[in-house]
């Protein structure tokens, strides 16, 4: 009997085993036939092992540059990466993680359901890396077990709905219509950028009518960008801090020559955010169908948010100056922060700079043309370059990992918490509670009106 | 054609989404034609018989298949008309 008990705890302490069983029962529920059920649950689970493995093969590289970095520069470096810092958070926070993302999405259903915020929430990965952006920050602030997957969850689903919301008025201007949300978790950045657009942007002319080289866009291939942008990071970092101590460093019979060093440490990391994505990948396709169906069942006049790429293909040059001059923004701001001896200094990360950047020069060339994608992008590479070195403290151990979260509005809602965690836990509780009810009641008051 | 496969920057959100819809879409059609989604990290030569990607990506795709480009990658009427007019093209339809 005890056996049969160990099992269960064991089984149910495991996340990746507690997200099966949570895919098991949707899809029983829906009644899917039996191999359609095996093989989701199996995939599912399997996703998030892959997942795990990934942050093993990264980390490694990840420390040896942070020692290098301080080494060479004397402030800790930091490559502001999602898959890599929430990979590194899945260690100690899992099961958290997969609890706050279940019932973050039966929020976001409900809150689409009773209130007028309609939008849900489909961009399966970023609902999973706020999910571990929230468990911990509220565990660090205090909040454990059953509060913290409830408040935690109810926090992750006005998220979902909130910033779709105010990514909104953008979004209809770029795709003609009012039918798709957009679900992108940097809609401060790319609000910002909107609105800088329509500053700036009077009689300034739509980056599309531009002509761009063509080969630039082998810079899309993100294990490229990734694999380019840390190797010449890493080649800096070598070449700096020098050949003797990197000898010392890796310990008497471990020599290396250091640009040896730097190219494989660097497409390590590469490797290891490949296998990362591969993992997500993998969980995001048993979860996002089976999310998709209840919410089109229970709110059938629900507007999907759905991820960036979507605006994409409306402004494919705006995209690559999206990118680049974001990434422009992340240099001035690293040279700023070096400058200013900052104890962190946040670096480029290329996936940011290149998804959250490529957004923020649609938006702006949406209302502002040309001068809203350059000056918009800019201002957001510059947002999330210092942004960030708000919410390390709040991060507990993660804070230390030498790589953080990039997109705007984990940083923003980690800053958030992390600042009335200050106040203890009730705090948070309290706090949340009421943001969460305030659509509920502006909802139902409105109803009033209407009858 | 036995495959195609739905390719975006990062194989996550948008491109399942046009694999759903593209997958609507032969269903209308009454035709027999597996279809998946991948990153453009993970694509290869190969990879399917035609590709469907956002026309930001088309530069990209087209060494590896031929490659039907969309403006709006969730647009089922977008993706319906180019398709008949491909497979008609082609003699499938």
């Amino acid at each position: 009997m005890k056996d049969v008990l160990l099992f269960f705890s064991d089984l149910l302490a495991n996340p990746a085993m507690l997200l099966g069983i949570i895919v098991l029962i949707g899809l029983v529920a829906q009644r899917k036939p039996v191999h359609e059920v095996i093989r989701g649950t199996l995939k599912a689970v399997l996703g998030f092992i892959i997942l795990g493995q990934g942050a093993g093969v990264l980390v490694g590289s990840l420390e040896h540059f942070g020692v290098l970095f301080q080494e060479a520069f004397n402030v800790n470096g930091v490559v502001p990466n999602n898959e890599a810092i929430v990979s590194l958070a899945l260690k100690d926070y899992a099961t958290a993680t997969a609890a706050i993302m279940v019932f973050g999405m039966a929020f976001n259903i409900l809150i689409a359901r009773f209130t007028k915020m309609k939008f849900i929430f489909l961009t399966g990965h970023h609902t999973l890396y706020m999910a571990a952006l929230i468990s911990v920050v509220m565990t660090v602030g205090g909040l454990e077990s059953w509060g913290l997957y409830i408040i935690g969850g109810m926090l992750l689903g006005l998220t979902m709905a909130f910033f779709p919301m105010i990514a909104n008025p953008t979004m209809k201007k770029i795709t003609g219509s009012d039918e798709i949300g957009f679900g992108h978790f940097s809609s401060i950045t790319y609000w910002l950028s909107g609105e800088i657009g329509k500053l700036v942007g009077k009689g300034s002319k739509s980056t599309e009518e531009m002509n761009f080289p063509k080969w630039l866009s082998f810079l899309r291939d993100s294990s490229v960008a990734i694999g380019l942008t840390m190797l010449v990071m890493y080649l800096i970092v070598v070449i700096v801090s020098g050949q003797a101590y990197l000898d010392s460093y890796l310990g008497a019979g471990n020599e290396q020559n250091m640009i040896v060093f730097a190219i494989t440490q660097s497409l390590i990391f590469a490797a290891g955010v490949f296998i990362v994505l591969a993992g997500v990948r993998m969980v995001i396709a048993e979860v996002v169908p089976a999310f998709k169906g209840w919410a089109e069942k229970l709110v059938p006049d629900s507007k999907p948010a759905l991820d960036c790429p979507i605006v994409f293909p409306y402004a494919p040059n705006a995209v690559l100056i999206g990118f680049l001059v974001s990434f422009l923004g992340g240099i001035v701001g690293m040279a700023i922060l070096l400058l200013m001896k900052a104890d962190n200094v946040i670096l480029p990360g290329v996936i940011p700079h290149f998804f959250v950047g490529a957004t923020a020069g649609v938006f702006g060339n949406a209302t502002g043309g040309r001068r809203g994608a350059v000056i918009g992008s800019f201002v957001n590479g510059l947002v999330i370059t210092f942004l960030p070195l708000l919410l390390m403290p709040v991060l507990g151990e993660l804070s230390f990992a030498n790589t953080t979260f990039s997109d705007a509005d984990f940083i923003g809602t980690g800053i958030v918490i992390g600042t009335v965690a200050q106040w203890g836990k009730w705090a948070i509780v309290g706090v949340v509670s009421v943001l969460f009810a305030i659509p509920f009641v502006h909802g139902f008051l409105s109803k009033k009106q209407e009858a | 054609m036995k495959k195609i496969a739905c390719i975006c920057g990062s194989g996550l959100g948008s491109s399942f989404l046009v694999e759903m819809n593209v997958k609507t879409v032969i269903k209308e059609l009454g035709l027999d034609i597996e279809v998946e989604h991948t990153d453009l990290g993970s694509a290869w030569p190969g990879i399917a018989d035609l590709i469907i990607c956002g026309n930001d990506l088309y530069e990209n795709c087209k060494r590896f298949a031929e490659t039907l480009p969309l403006s709006n990658i969730m647009d089922k009427n977008e993706l319906k008309g180019k398709l008949v007019d491909l497979f008609t093209e082609k003699g499938i339809l």
